[in-house]
């Protein structure tokens, strides 16, 4: 069954999955990272209150969040046909998955900001840091072990959306389980994908949690 | 020019609709050089009052005016520089700590723009001077409370300040990492000539090391002056009760025994200067009325460097006696304070 064909199929789709996963989460941040900082600034106990900025984005966040994931692929295939010039593969499945991605990743960024010490902050106010300061010198710094692990979280979470967008053409593993171990019914090309699937998500796990470790000097 | 006056100081917190009067016409002024102490019990306003000196908090009325200029006329910029000429240190450190001892220090510096290997040189002579050189690469989660603020103290001294304000600095430490961190204030304040304010709710803080001292309560200034005055002659009731709590040791329990057996009985509260602690007058005075009086609490206690004795005695009953009594001490010497029903 596993003959060069299929293997290089499944080396294929290992490819194209790590491509999406990677290229979604990396584009996913550009987006999302600002957000989460913005959100932080301008949110009620922030440096920099902001009831209306704050709003504008909050609401964002919760609307893209608030449409499941394979209703969002479908709306957005003019949209990701006018970006990218086609609706199936890969590189198409990006589009999306971005969108998706940025106000989830500009959560858990909010998130793991907020958790830093207030105390701290007025410390380096006292000291004359600007609010620029404040959160490019000690915010993102003192947050580092939590704004990793969160990436960590938002990778697995794109790599399970990716497979998704296999039913709609989307390439990598999940579309290769979507053909042959649904359409088909090759119950063993379905345990496969999944298999690597798994192992994926371990490897991205347990590398995210490894540099966190790492970085981490609170104990 | 005196290095901070406050003016008309007031302070509202609004937060659903409702306003609170944290500081209320506050009136104050720190001379160069002072180690001035403001104290209060927790909830008096003392901590949104050293807030104010450095405009981490803008007063809603009044004016700070630090080294004569005037905070509140001050852009954003303006105000971040001149907070490099008052540092700060916290109840709780507030290192960054996730950044080794050396980069805590080297921070405030970084933020100026200063070199790094300039900041290094910096940061490791202020290490020495709070003698911690051999912990720089250590991170702070591995100090003790103690060396936390002996780094918080460097990192407050990095940006060369004429001030440093402390946030009940001591009030997380034990007892001698307590004196050993007021000591290293005491000594920064005399070799770099830095003016040092000092909230707490340690009366034995104030003592320690303290030239002046304003008492807060209620968001209201009730009381200032020399330590030693307010030491020898409180007028306020605030004063008055954290004298009485002041005691080496006391729990909470203690002094609140030691309050009901000051109530029931007729008291005098007096205090020895420097020479007359040597003299038994004490004794003498018990052998001459062939009375006993009783002793409630005695005390010697360091008041900015001078040793003042102080003991609550509680008389006999017979009035004439009393008077007499009072008379003979009065003659050896003695300040009588206060002849109330109730010292606290």
């Amino acid at each position: 069954m596993l003959d060069s064909t299929t293997i290089k199929m499944l080396l294929e789709g290992i490819r194209d999955t790590l491509y999406m996963t990677l290229g979604s989460t990396f584009l996913g941040y550009v987006f999302g990272f600002p957000m989460g900082i913005i959100l932080t600034v301008t949110g009620r106990d922030g440096i920099r209150p902001n009831a209306v900025i704050y709003k504008i984005f909050d609401v964002i966040a919760n609307i893209v969040r608030s449409i499941p994931f394979l209703i969002l692929l479908i709306l957005m295939i003019p949209f990701t046909r006018f970006v990218v010039g086609k609706s199936y593969g890969s590189t198409a499945t990006i589009v999306p998955l971005v969108v998706c991605a940025a106000p989830y990743i500009a959560r858990m960024v909010e998130s793991s900001l907020k958790e830093v010490d207030s105390g701290v902050i007025e410390a380096a106010r006292s000291m004359g840091a600007s609010d620029f300061a404040i959160v490019f010198r000690v915010m993102l710094v003192e947050a580092r072990t939590s704004l990793i692990v969160g990436a960590t979280i938002a990778t697995g979470v794109i790599l399970g959306y990716s497979a998704m967008s296999g039913t709609v053409g989307g390439g990598g593993l999940g579309d290769i389980a979507v053909r042959y171990g649904y359409y088909r019914w090759e119950a063993d090309m379905m345990i496969i994908t999944v298999v690597l699937l798994i192992i994926l998500f371990q490897v991205f796990q347990t590398i995210g949690m490894k540099i966190a470790g790492k970085l981490d000097r609170r104990k | 020019m005196s290095e901070i006056v406050v003016k008309h100081l007031t302070k509202n917190f609004t937060s659903n609709g409702l306003t609170v009067e944290a500081l209320k016409d506050i009136n104050l002024t720190i001379e160069a050089g002072d180690i001035y102490g403001i104290i209060g019990m927790s909830g008096a306003g003392k901590s949104t009052l050293v807030r104010c000196l450095n405009y981490l908090e803008k007063p809603s009325e009044g004016e700070v005016i630090v080294r004569g200029k005037n905070l509140g006329s001050m852009t954003e910029k303006e105000l971040r520089t001149c907070r490099r000429d008052i540092s700060m240190i916290f109840q709780h450190f507030n290192l960054l700590m996730q950044k080794n001892v050396i980069d805590n220090v080297c921070f405030p510096l970084q933020l100026q723009g200063v070199k790094k290997k300039q900041a290094k040189e910096r940061a490791k002579e202020l290490l020495k001077t709070v003698g911690l050189e051999d912990k720089e690469k250590a991170y702070p989660a591995q100090l003790s409370g103690g060396q936390k603020q002996r780094v918080a103290i460097a990192r407050a001294l990095a940006s060369n300040p004429k001030i440093l304000l402390c946030d009940e600095a001591t009030s997380a430490l034990d007892p001698q990492t307590t004196a050993s961190i007021l000591e290293l204030l005491k000594e920064i304040n005399q070799k770099m000539k830095i003016t040092i304010v000092i909230i707490t709710h340690q009366m034995a803080v104030i003592r320690e090391i303290c030239n002046r001292v304003a008492i807060i309560e209620h968001g209201v200034l009730v009381e200032d002056g020399t330590v030693n005055e307010i030491f020898s002659h409180p007028k306020s009731h605030a004063a008055k009760e954290l004298i009485l709590r002041d005691l080496p040791d006391a729990t909470e329990h203690m002094a609140y025994v030691e309050q009901d057996r000051l109530d029931t009985k007729r008291k005098i509260r007096i205090v020895f200067s420097e020479n007359s602690a040597y003299e038994p007058v004490i004794a003498n005075m018990i052998l001459q009325f062939q009375t006993p009086v009783n002793i409630l609490r005695a005390d010697t206690k360091n008041v900015g460097g001078v040793a003042k004795g102080e003991m609550i005695l509680s008389m006999p009953e017979d009035r004439h006696l009393q008077v007499d009594m009072e008379q003979y001490l009065r003659e050896h010497g003695l300040e009588i304070l206060e002849v109330t029903e109730n010292v606290g």
